[in-house]
């Protein structure tokens, strides 16, 4: 599903060259759970970006579902980022005036899905997640872990073949970072493949695979017992 | 622009920002509505200014005649040239459509004019009916001389206040007999002059009347005309001059006069008055011109400003948007299609509150300097549109600057 291959990224900063990725090569295969582990600065949110087509690498080689990634102009990167990827943020990023089904179904909208279907579709994935009741509530009148189901129902209603999440429990409390960690397996089970950003051991073991970054390499790169969250909750 | 989902979004958008939109809205209206009511209110200034000082507006042209100092076609130098009636019929009614005002004279100096034991020699004038607004005189008692005294050469008279003061010592003069070298005239009127006491020593009698009791024939001294009002001051030097020299042409060939005799014909045209007034008006507009487009101004940074600033509000909104695969053009026009509709529909509101305060308010505060306070609806609709396009444009250039930034950017948490 993905193949990356000596990826190099470096930041500028006046004067001041920051190299962050140094080589990376790693692949994903299609139903995979993968952790990208490291301390802050490692690299990983970066690596995390250019999978996401939200950055662009400086040098290495990126396929996506045999697609390669290279010289993307605006318009092609944003049919790639709805056709294959869903994104998940620490700070959830929903809209705050729309309510949760119209964040949902925005997706659909740049998709060219016409209105009917959109609600349709946003409904059935707010089902999923359990905030059916909630479809038209905003943002602000949700808990974070709710906003955080929100957020995972908009990245999966394009249906896409990826999903990255950046630090999905980083804004939460622990019960909830285990509620959310339940949904994020229970979607993987049923085949999505799925890359977790995150710094927190228990959450990396809930995963099947952890990656660890070092300095802008991989010092590890391991399968891991997955520990299911439903025991915790 | 006429995809029905996009509009959908942006109605969805405008409804759930409602204190945005409200505000945005208010600004553009205002600014409408403030200029619609300025430029009305200037217009009616300005109406009010030229229907007031309209009749002194208007430029004279004087013509008299004296001796040939040149021989032409025959005919020795030194002649009198005598104006008749029929000149003044032939050129009143060849510029009938510019001449406003019009008057032939016929004057006496120091004629012997007598009520009861007071006597004192004064100037009178066989005039017709217009030549009270030639000279803005103004009736005190009584009336001017009318066309009906001049078709029955009727002995009336309208005299200055100076005269009356003199002559009459405080009593009131209508409907009593004066003599002028002995004949007896009636009082019709007294009159006021604005050129003050000089010109108020004078009686006029109508035209044909004093040819009569002069013994002058059809004989005339000189002849008045006044040109109509242009719309700006130089058509209105280019008409009279224009008229004048056609004036004088005509009366030289009438008369046998050499084309280049400068003392025979004489026709002179007065634009100190008109000048001062095209320049009052002039200078009105020019001032309310320049508060408008001040306004526009203010206007277009205003709404600039407001674009700016929603832009920079939604930098993150715009980030959320690309990551789920919004295109940059599509996140470009979804801003200025929501400003071109906001600034639209607030500018056509403004202009028809403005419009129809005018039209309400216009005819209960209308005055001697404020007439029919209205606004050229072209300019008012071509100032909506300006300020849809400012806006447009205002909000296109930070948009398109937004939806250049990358996601990662736009979505970093500060």
């Amino acid at each position: 599903m993905i193949q990356i291959k000596d990826l190099h990224k470096s930041y500028h900063m006046g004067s001041n060259s920051l190299h962050v990725l140094k080589g990376i090569n790693f692949d994903v295969k299609q139903g995979e759970l993968v952790s990208i582990m490291g301390s802050s600065g490692s690299g990983k949110s970066t690596l995390l970006n250019i999978l996401g087509m939200l950055d662009e690498a400086d040098q290495g080689q990126y396929i996506l579902d045999n697609v390669p990634i290279k010289n993307l102009n605006e318009k092609i990167a944003a049919k790639y980022r709805n056709e294959f990827l869903g994104f998940i943020f620490q700070s959830f990023n929903l809209i705050n005036y729309k309510s949760a089904l119209d964040n949902v179904s925005m997706p659909l909208y740049y998709k060219g899905v016409k209105r009917k279907e959109r609600t349709e579709r946003a409904m059935h994935y707010l089902e999923k997640v359990g905030l059916a009741q909630w479809s038209h509530h905003l943002p602000s009148e949700l808990s974070g872990g709710q906003k955080q189901r929100v957020a995972i129902a908009r990245a999966l209603a394009s249906d896409p073949k990826v999903l990255l999440a950046d630090e999905p429990t980083g804004a939460l409390d622990t019960k909830t970072s285990y509620e959310v960690m339940e949904l994020i397996q229970g979607i993987n089970d049923e085949g999505k493949t799925i890359l977790v950003v995150t710094h927190e051991h228990d959450i990396a073991q809930m995963t099947k695979r952890i990656v660890n970054l070092k300095d802008g390499l991989i010092i590890d790169d391991s399968p891991v017992e997955q520990v299911r969250a439903s025991l915790h909750v | 622009m006429f995809d029905i989902e996009r509009w959908q979004e942006i109605f969805e958008t405008l409804s759930k920002n409602k204190l945005r939109t409200f505000l945005t809205g208010l600004s553009v209206a205002s600014g409408i509505f403030i200029l619609v009511v300025l430029l009305g209110f200037s217009k009616g200034i300005e109406n009010g200014v030229k229907s007031q000082f309209e009749q002194d507006a208007t430029n004279l042209i004087t013509v008299w005649t004296g001796v040939t100092t040149k021989g032409y076609k025959g005919l020795n130098p030194g002649r009198y040239i005598q104006m008749k009636n029929d000149n003044f019929e032939m050129i009143s009614q060849k510029y009938e459509d510019n001449i406003e005002y019009k008057t032939s004279l016929y004057a006496i100096w120091g004629a012997e004019v007598a009520y009861k034991n007071e006597t004192g020699n004064y100037r009178v004038r066989g005039a017709m009916p217009d030549h009270q607004f030639i000279e803005n005189a103004e009736i005190e008692s009584g009336r001017f001389v009318n066309q009906s005294d001049l078709s029955d050469n009727r002995k009336v008279a309208v005299i200055g206040r100076k005269l009356k003061q003199d002559l009459f010592k405080g009593e009131d003069p209508i409907d009593k007999n004066i003599s002028i070298f002995g004949m007896n005239f009636k009082v019709i009127g007294v009159f006021v002059d604005p050129g003050g006491e000089r010109e108020e020593q004078q009686a006029y009698i109508p035209l044909t009347t004093s040819q009569k009791v002069f013994n002058a024939g059809d004989n005339i001294r000189n002849m008045l005309f006044t040109v109509k009002m242009s719309d700006n001051f130089d058509e209105a030097v280019a008409l009279s001059q224009s008229m004048a020299n056609a004036v004088e042409t005509e009366l030289k060939l009438m008369h046998t006069v050499a084309p280049d005799d400068t003392s025979a014909v004489r026709v002179f045209n007065t634009l100190e008055e008109a000048k001062k007034i095209y320049s009052l008006i002039g200078m009105i507009q020019s001032v309310f011109w320049f508060v408008g487009i001040g306004t526009i101004i203010a206007g277009i940074v205003g709404v600039g400003n407001i674009m700016l600033i929603i832009v920079k509000e939604r930098t993150k909104e715009i980030g959320i948007r690309k990551a789920l695969g919004a295109l940059p053009m599509s996140i470009v026009g979804m801003i200025i299609q929501e400003a071109v509709f906001v600034t639209m529909f607030a500018g056509l509101f403004g202009l028809i509150f403005g419009l129809g305060l005018l039209e309400l308010v216009g005819p209960q505060i209308e005055s001697d300097f404020i007439k029919y306070p209205q606004v050229d609806f072209n300019i008012a609709l071509t100032t909506v549109f300006l300020l849809v396009i400012a806006g447009a444009l205002a909000g296109f250039i930070p948009a398109y600057r937004a939806a250049k930034i990358k996601p990662i950017v736009a979505l970093r948490d500060e």
